[in-house]
């Protein structure tokens, strides 16, 4: 019995089918979600969502963040921002990456949540310029 | 009496009028198509982000230390109301509409003691709002005619709600929106963004929502869902808006089409009537010159 995966991000729907497996980039490792997976709701870094279809892995995705929720059958996964990999544009990473420094040199340093935030954002545009090339 | 010339004048400005009239038609039912399918692409993430924030909510709420975005701090003195309109007229009643239910809820509000304060997003809300209670204005925010709507737009007025809240300037905010219900009905929405309303659909979301693992852990995800909440449900209202201002603006514009050419055909008649006047008298005079004779 295969599992439900949605990815969804604020501008549309960019994925709901049915996969044998998916790896998510949760904030504290990657995570498979297979059939009959213990209900789960969990934070995403930017990374690279895998989809594996009879054992091969298939179609790939960058999320800059998000959350996803895991239960027995699906895998839902709500992105601040989702690309296929094959269509991120290296000007576009570029361009967030440096947006991301910026924030990460300006950011309130005393302040864990502003800091850990900047964190994430830089950490996930230098995951993106990695991907893009 | 009118002569004939300024019939003339009369019926070539109602029909360029209505040139214009058609053409904005057409301008806004292509536009309409695009806002409407932008809306309804943004729909499943904010459906589901709904879902899960309230199987997520029914685990934490009511236990002590509560995010405050969630919970609030129990008190309603200070409302914010964020009202959503379109930048442009000629929508029909579409920008009022919103004025008047936002200014029906002020009224209710001030008339309770509490205190007031209005984020006009849209320029139109803004003047409108301005003019009445120009004292509770806090702010205003325009999309600054830029095409399209992006997430990025949404984040920043959320950011601001969101500042604002933790400065403690208001401890009740509502949103106040057209929700796109057809291409000639929207309907003015009033939706309470902070403190969260408890969800509807109690009964069946409790039961798995207690079986839930979180990773890193329950607080963490909450205070990134809250937020990203937030800008979602304003997004969506912003979309909402969009698509409903191009249906608005599209019927307004049709009836002012249907309604030029009534007038054009009123003028048209009036123009043969008074022609045929002219030259019926014209031909008396020569008639009864010619018998006089």
């Amino acid at each position: 019995m295969p599992v439900t995966l949605e990815i969804v991000s604020p501008a549309k729907l960019l994925l709901s089918r049915e996969v044998d497996m998916v790896v998510v980039p949760s904030a504290e490792g990657d995570l498979a979600a297979q059939e009959n997976h213990a209900p789960m709701i969990v934070l995403l870094r930017g990374g690279v969502i895998t989809v594996y279809d009879g054992g091969k892995a298939g179609d790939q995705f960058f999320v800059a963040g998000g959350f996803a929720e895991i239960t027995g059958d699906r895998c839902t996964v709500l992105a601040d921002q989702a690309v296929p990999v094959a269509e991120l544009s290296r000007d576009a990473a570029r361009a967030r990456l440096d947006d991301a420094e910026k924030g990460w040199e300006n950011a309130d340093k005393q302040d864990i949540a502003v800091r850990d935030a900047a964190l994430d954002r830089l950490l996930s545009a230098r995951e993106e310029v990695r991907l893009a090339g | 009496m009118p002569s004939l010339k300024d019939l003339r004048g009369r019926i070539n400005s109602v029909k360029s009028t209505r040139k214009i009239t058609s053409a904005m038609k057409m301008v806004a039912a292509s536009k309409l198509r695009r806002a409407q399918a932008q809306a309804e692409a943004a729909r499943p993430y904010a459906e589901r982000m709904e879902a899960m924030l309230s199987r997520l909510a029914a685990n934490v709420a009511g236990r002590p230390g509560a995010p405050r975005l969630l919970a609030g701090d129990g008190a309603d003195r200070v409302h914010l109301i964020v009202a959503i309109t379109g930048d442009r007229g000629l929508a029909g009643a579409f920008n009022s509409s919103i004025g008047r239910q936002t200014r029906n809820l002020v009224r209710r509000l001030l008339a309770e003691g509490k205190t007031v304060k209005i984020l006009a997003v849209g320029r139109k809300g803004r003047d409108y709002l301005r003019r009445d209670f120009y004292d509770a204005m806090a702010g205003d925010m325009m999309f600054g005619g830029r095409r399209t709507i992006e997430f990025a737009q949404a984040q920043e007025i959320a950011e601001r709600v969101s500042a604002m809240f933790d400065r403690r300037e208001f401890d009740v905010a509502t949103l106040i929106y057209n929700r796109f219900h057809s291409v000639i009905s929207q309907i003015p929405t009033e939706r309470q963004l902070i403190p969260l309303p408890p969800p509807a659909t109690e009964g069946e979301g409790k039961g798995p929502g207690a079986m839930y693992e979180f990773e890193p852990d329950e607080e963490t995800i909450l205070n990134r869902l809250l937020p990203q909440n937030l800008a979602v449900q304003i997004y969506r209202a912003m979309l909402e808006t969009n698509a409903g201002f191009y249906g608005a603006q599209m019927t307004a514009m049709d009836n002012a089409t249907r309604n030029a050419g009534d007038m054009i055909k009123k003028l048209t008649l009036n123009y043969n009537r008074t022609r045929q006047a002219n030259i019926t008298k014209e031909l008396i005079e020569i008639i009864s010159g010619a018998e006089a004779v």
